[in-house]
């Protein structure tokens, strides 16, 4: 028996805020993605020369495609909260962050290490590819560890661990090949300078599917909420519904990992934002989280380029320090 | 719920394997790099002067050493941030390095030629954006003999690569010359970074010893820079140490490593930042760089 499980909504001011958060957003989203095509190599400049190649081709698509990382990953933010019902929740504690690192490493050291038709083969599919698959494969060997997704400290657990291993054997890959250590390092700090309209299809699809995948989700969010008792108890297929969950975790994890690389914060710092400003039920949060993270990775990225033009900072490191910083401001308010 | 559930995870599953089939497509190369244009009726010298690149853009600082030492250095309009040889090249853009290339910057220069290193994934994009990029393994010097050849005939004078070539191993062949015979087959040491890895035979600077007349300490099957113990390599007593200058007076202070005779007797060459960056460059100035190390080997020779 399916039973309306939102949050019943208490007046009026909850309703504008959730408005006004979304018009924000939208403003935001309209504003920076201007801002996006104004900045690049010569500063806040419109290019004097090949203006269509370098507005079209090299702007345009980075822009956009800050933007759908930063909406993966935001999604993926308020996904793991929801799921393991903790706010420091992260997606990269479950094993997608170290298995799409891994998978990297394979790559970059077996292109080093020889040409054997294998070895072509893994060239040619891709960094991306690559990292997309380690996201999923690191996932899956967590769900295995933990043996489904029934318990939420377990999965946790699970992850740590999945983590640590695959961190360990990278690693050792790097040891025995230094040159896969360099495409490592950019691989960890995050960066949006190679995104083209390519992999901005790529990424468009990905949230064509996450977001309606994960806003009939959301219901059994609102549910788990309850707690996990109170969830069985109300007839919910819990064990189904975690499945579900991580995979579309895993997805947009994965997806956003396998063409930026790993951007720190992002995820976890999206749902804070809109819970704090605008409180609502998992339908709204999800897709609001979305939409900041996209408004987030997106000012991240126009200020890597503009703060130091022509010089471009990792777009991790801003997003580390922004949200890093954030968060530090949080647990001390919690503290205090 | 449930049968919400079913068909949410049939659709993820689905979109899954799509998304796995198609991220390679996504990475489809572009058959060959875009050539400009042939006009139908066009003289030989027309011909020649579209196909050589005028506006060339080099990521790697030994490909940007080569483009110089071929005579092409005013072709050059932007470099890494690492190229600092010929001193001229200081003063054009610099574009980042390999892993963080300003792409903008770099279609902003509107290069005909990008120059740089296999499996740097800025290769990709900038070929997507119709650029033509030529990579170079820089591994041996049998690889650096191939660059030099091939970019001499990119850039339009191919007898200038074999040229080029025949004065390196003349400087070579004066360099193992200069040896004294004391320390000729003497087993050296030549550290490439702290941690320590060291030079092995297979690298181009184990090459080089080779190619001077010196043994290494680093048999051939451990690789081309390998990670050492630092057992190993006091137990190999190596003959010569080879290393920055900085370094070679902060060695004894590592544990166990006082014991290395070769430390104890004096029988070390510590190299400035200059030479020292030029040695491990597999560029154009190899047979300058051998010179060095047989310089260094007179010293020695000098000051027994």
């Amino acid at each position: 028996m399916a039973l309306d499980l939102t949050v019943p909504a208490t007046g009026a001011t909850d309703h504008s805020r959730r408005r006004t958060l979304a018009l924000g957003l939208a403003a935001a989203a309209a504003l920076l993605l201007t801002a996006g095509l104004w900045v690049g190599s010569e500063g806040w400049a419109w290019p004097a020369e090949q203006a269509a190649l370098i507005v079209g081709q090299i702007r345009a698509p980075r822009s956009l495609g800050a933007l759908a990382v930063g909406a993966l990953l935001g999604l993926a933010g308020a996904l793991a909260q929801g799921l393991f019902r903790n706010p420091l929740a992260d997606p990269f504690l479950i094993g997608t962050a170290a298995g799409a690192s891994l998978a990297v490493v394979v790559v970059l050291a077996a292109g080093v290490l020889g040409a054997s038709a294998a070895t072509q083969w893994f060239g040619d599919i891709g960094l991306a590819a690559a990292a997309f698959s380690g996201a999923l494969g690191g996932m899956l060997l967590t769900l295995l560890m933990a043996r489904g997704a029934q318990h939420s400290l377990r999965l946790l657990l699970a992850g740590v661990v999945v983590g640590m291993v695959c961190g360990a054997v990278a690693d050792l890959l790097v040891t025995l090949s230094p040159q896969a250590m360099r495409g490592r390092q950019f691989f960890m700090l995050g960066s949006t300078a190679l995104l083209g309209w390519h992999q901005l299809a790529l990424l468009g699809a990905g949230l064509a599917l996450a977001l309606p995948a994960a806003w009939r989700l959301s219901r059994g969010l609102d549910a788990l909420a309850l707690g996990e008792d109170t969830a069985t108890s109300l007839g919910l297929p819990l064990a189904r519904l975690r499945g579900a969950l991580v995979l579309l975790l895993a997805l947009a994890t994965g997806l956003a990992v396998s063409q930026a690389g790993l951007v720190a914060f992002v995820g976890l710092v999206s749902p804070h934002l809109v819970r704090r400003f605008a409180p609502a039920p998992h339908g709204y949060t999800l897709l609001a989280s979305a939409a900041t993270g996209g408004v987030l990775l997106l000012g991240a990225d126009v200020l890597a380029r503009g703060l130091l033009a022509p010089l471009e900072l990792p777009v991790g490191v801003l997003t580390a320090l922004l949200g890093g910083g954030y968060l530090l401001w949080l647990l001390h308010r919690r503290a205090g | 719920m449930t049968r919400a559930l079913v068909q949410a995870v049939r659709t993820l599953l689905a979109g899954a394997v799509a998304l796995c089939l198609a991220l390679p497509a996504a990475h489809a190369q572009p058959a060959q790099p875009a050539q400009p244009p042939q006009p139908a009726h066009s003289t030989q010298a027309a011909e020649a002067a579209v196909r050589t690149p005028q506006r060339i853009v080099s990521l790697v600082p030994s490909l940007t050493e080569t483009v110089c030492s071929l005579g092409a250095c005013s072709r050059l309009v932007g470099t890494d941030r690492f190229a600092n040889w010929p001193p001229s090249v200081l003063q054009l853009p610099k574009l980042g390095g390999l892993d963080d290339a300003q792409v903008e910057s770099i279609v902003a220069l509107r290069p005909d030629l990008v120059l740089a290193a296999p499996s740097a994934r800025v290769v990709r994009r900038l070929r997507d954006l119709g650029l033509t990029v030529q990579v170079f393994a820089s591994d041996s010097h049998a690889d650096v003999r191939r660059s030099i050849d091939a970019l001499a005939a990119t850039l339009g004078d191919a007898a200038a690569g074999p040229r080029l070539w025949a004065a390196i191993e003349r400087e070579l062949a004066a360099a193992r010359d200069r040896v004294p015979p004391a320390w000729r087959g003497q087993r050296v040491y030549f550290e490439v970074s702290t941690t320590p890895h060291a030079a092995g035979t297979g690298s181009f600077i184990g090459q080089t010893l080779a190619g001077l007349g010196l043994a290494n300490i680093v048999p051939p099957a451990l690789g081309a820079f390998p990670q050492l113990s630092p057992e190993f390599i006091v137990r190999a007593q190596p003959d010569v140490v080879m290393a920055p200058r900085r370094e070679i007076s902060a060695m004894a202070a590592r544990p166990g490593w006082a014991a290395l005779q070769a430390l104890g007797h004096d029988r070390h060459c510590g190299f400035d930042a200059a030479g020292y960056e030029m040695l491990v460059r597999p560029g154009p100035r190899l047979g300058e760089a051998a010179g060095l190390i047989a310089d260094c080997l007179v010293a020695l020779e000098s000051r027994r």
